[in-house]
């Protein structure tokens, strides 16, 4: 039982990095834009995140008040991936270059930014860059007080995480509401799923292709962020870091571009991530289990394909390109 | 652009009719000089002399023999797996497995390698190694082209997948199968220098073996008939079937073809880099590529040339690194700046902006 416990409460933690990455993806996914930069975009939200955070406490000194510290990070890290979803946006709906070779650029790009940042800062710094002990509770501790927290079973599993893991699911279930009841979220669908019948209903295929994909570019940087301030324990450590977004690339795929089952994908996922370090079957290699995501991943873009259930297919035109004059 | 009122919107797009060679490149130039010049502000935010950093970099890259070498040794790669690409993305395949059919060449290379050393001499063992990259890489390309021939299923999202299935496959056999002895090192032994690709001018002949491919694709691409197939497909799917084209097996050939390249490049990679195997063989080569190929127009002889700057863009930030303390990773930064600038520019190629004063005048003559 407490196995158990003790496994689900460590999958949770090690799935919040990626149910930001994945949340933002779905987002900018459903305008129908498949930005590949989701792995640059979490590495220069990391490096931002921790710098914001680390800054402000080198700044403020004893005085540092830790919910300011967190909000700092989450503002750095969400601007971090804007800018990189803008740059983005533009070169893709504005200036109309293909996508995929845009996203991956961009995810050489943000890799490259994440990294020159944390080196920099490092080696400014004298060798060591890491925000001090007080402050690092508020990023790694429950916000929850201690009695609930002791609760048996229940406490662990529902008031044991750090403030990252629910503000992730508070935002995964906004943005399922979002799409599923409200007029602008159909509209953002109807954009990703037929750009040209959207623009002929008069809606603004260029706005809402900015908007989903400038805000679900913050979003997964964001995990960045929580994934160097909670697991990587307030240090840069870029190769941590390294394979999270494409992960998250994956994860949007599982639970078929839908917020709500990234809730538990990225649970499942981040389980199968530490898997190895709890759970050995004999005959079956512990570095195999790493694959397992991807693995899973493939099947399941197997099977989605092979059937041909309508609600549970990829935006219809992820991907592909809108030019009103070149219908 | 919905206006509501009958306005003339402020630019407005036309496209540019033929357009000669000499402005597109005219464009293009420009674009690589203002990425440049962008790069060298962000050296400037972090407190270096962007003049000095490019010149090292130009120093460090092409100043000495052993540099030069270091820099055709990062281009080989590049060049190898762009020209693997270019038939893919010429049919609209949005092959982004690259990175993984590079890994699953270099494993089968990698097995002829380590166990077949002693049994077979240099050449013969050479050519074994040749080959079953080219047929490990292919048929890791040829498993997402099938399902894509057979059902549809997302090539982009497949071929990304597979990278990451076969490179936590050889962290596997790092630390499993193929360790070297003792254990507990998770490293792969080195080749026996059997298994090692001869040096000519000092690099190993990898860059020979590019350089004929780049020769080949060219010709494949353009003077063929499976190539007119790939162009046909990529203009237009149903067109080829109306044609009476086999558009599924067109895909899977061409993948495979693109995959056995890639495997090529990762047995290059192990028998003549390297010397050995590791899970970050392709170290990203695979995702760099795509974009020398789509810069480069799917173009082979383009790809050279585009290619070696990213080539010495990459060594030359290692010397800025060990010389000016500049984080080496601003190669990829500069990297991404460059890639930024050089997709944006093309849309200033293809289509002419009409600015709303000048737009009554210039009506009469468009």
């Amino acid at each position: 039982m407490n196995f158990l416990v003790n496994l689900i409460a460590a999958a949770v933690l090690n799935g919040a990095p990626l149910l930001y990455g994945t949340t933002g993806e779905i987002l900018s996914e459903r305008s129908g834009n498949l930005n590949l930069g989701v792995e640059g975009m979490m590495y220069m939200g990391g490096a931002l995140g921790l710098g914001a955070a680390f800054y402000y406490e080198k700044a403020a000194g004893a005085s540092a008040s830790g919910p300011v510290a967190v909000l700092l990070a989450i503002a750095g890290a969400f601007l971090a991936g804007a800018i990189g979803a803008l740059i983005y946006s533009v070169i893709t709906v504005s200036l109309r270059a293909n996508q995929n070779v845009t996203g991956l650029a961009l995810a050489i790009f943000g890799t490259g930014v994440g990294q020159y940042i944390g080196e920099y800062m490092r080696v400014r710094e004298g060798g060591y860059v890491a925000i001090g002990n007080t402050l690092k509770t508020y990023f790694q501790n429950s916000p929850f007080p201690d009695a609930l927290q002791r609760i048996p079973v229940a406490g662990p599993l529902i008031f044991g995480y750090n403030i990252f893991v629910y503000l992730g699911v508070i935002v995964a279930v906004i943005l399922w509401l979002f799409l599923r009841k409200t007029r602008s979220g159909l509209y953002l669908r109807a954009v990703g799923e037929s750009p040209a019948t959207a623009d002929a209903a008069g809606i603004h295929v260029t706005r809402y292709k900015y908007a989903a994909t400038v805000l679900g570019g913050g979003i997964s940087a964001i995990g960045g962020m929580v994934y160097i301030m909670t697991i990587a324990g307030c240090v840069w450590n870029h190769e941590g870091l390294s394979g999270e977004g494409w992960l998250a690339v994956a994860l949007v795929i599982f639970c078929l571009w839908s917020p709500l089952r990234a809730v538990w994908g990225s649970v499942l996922f981040g389980g199968l991530m530490i898997l190895y370090l709890r759970f050995v079957v004999p005959f079956f290699p512990t570095q195999l289990y790493k694959i397992l995501p991807y693995v899973v991943t493939v099947v399941v873009l197997i099977i989605t394909s092979m059937r041909s259930s309508k609600d549970k297919q990829p935006p219809a035109s992820l991907g592909l390109p809108y030019f009103r004059e070149e219908r | 652009m919905h206006s509501a009122s009958h306005q003339i919107p402020l630019v407005r797009l036309a496209k540019r009719e033929g357009g000669s060679g000499s402005r597109s490149w005219a464009i293009r130039i420009a674009a690589i000089v203002l990425a440049l010049v962008v790069g060298g502000l962000v050296m400037v935010i972090s407190g270096h002399n962007p003049l000095t950093g490019y010149a090292t970099i130009l120093s460090g890259s092409l100043g000495k023999t052993s540099a030069i070498r270091q820099t055709v040794k990062n281009f080989i790669p590049l060049l190898g797996t762009a020209l693997a690409i270019a038939p893919c993305f010429k049919m609209r395949f949005w092959n982004i497995g690259a990175e993984g059919q590079i890994t699953a060449g270099a494993v089968c290379a990698s097995y002829f390698a380590l166990f077949w050393a002693d049994k077979l001499p240099q050449v013969p063992l050479l050519i074994l190694m040749f080959l079953a990259g080219a047929v490990g890489g292919g048929i890791w390309a040829l498993i997402p082209a099938f399902f894509k021939a057979k059902w549809g299923t997302n090539e982009t999202l497949f071929t990304l997948m597979m990278n990451y299935i076969v490179i936590g496959f050889v962290k596997y056999l790092q630390g499993g199968p193929w360790e070297k002895l003792p254990r507990g090192s998770q490293q792969i032994a080195q080749f026996e220098s059997a298994a090692c690709l001869p040096r000519v001018l000092g690099v190993y002949c990898g860059w020979i073996i590019v350089l004929i491919l780049t020769v080949a694709v060219f010709f494949y691409m353009k003077y063929t008939k499976h190539g007119y197939e790939i162009a046909v497909i990529g203009e237009s799917e149903n067109t080829a079937r109306y044609a009476g084209m086999n558009v599924g097996w067109v895909i899977m050939r061409t993948m495979f073809l693109s995959g056995a390249i890639s495997g090529i490049v990762g047995f290059m990679l192990v028998s003549g880099a390297n010397n050995t195997l590791y899970d970050g063989v392709a170290a990203g080569v695979g995702f760099t590529a795509i974009t020398v190929a789509w810069l480069a127009q799917l173009n082979p002889f383009a790809m050279v040339g585009i290619s070696a700057m990213l080539a010495i863009l990459e060594k030359g930030a290692d010397t800025l690194q060990t010389r000016m303390q500049v984080p080496a990773s601003i190669s990829d930064v500069i990297t991404g700046i460059l890639l930024f600038f050089m997709l944006g520019c093309e849309f200033f190629i293809r289509y002419r902006l009409i600015f709303r004063g000048r737009s009554s005048r210039e009506e009469g003559t468009v």
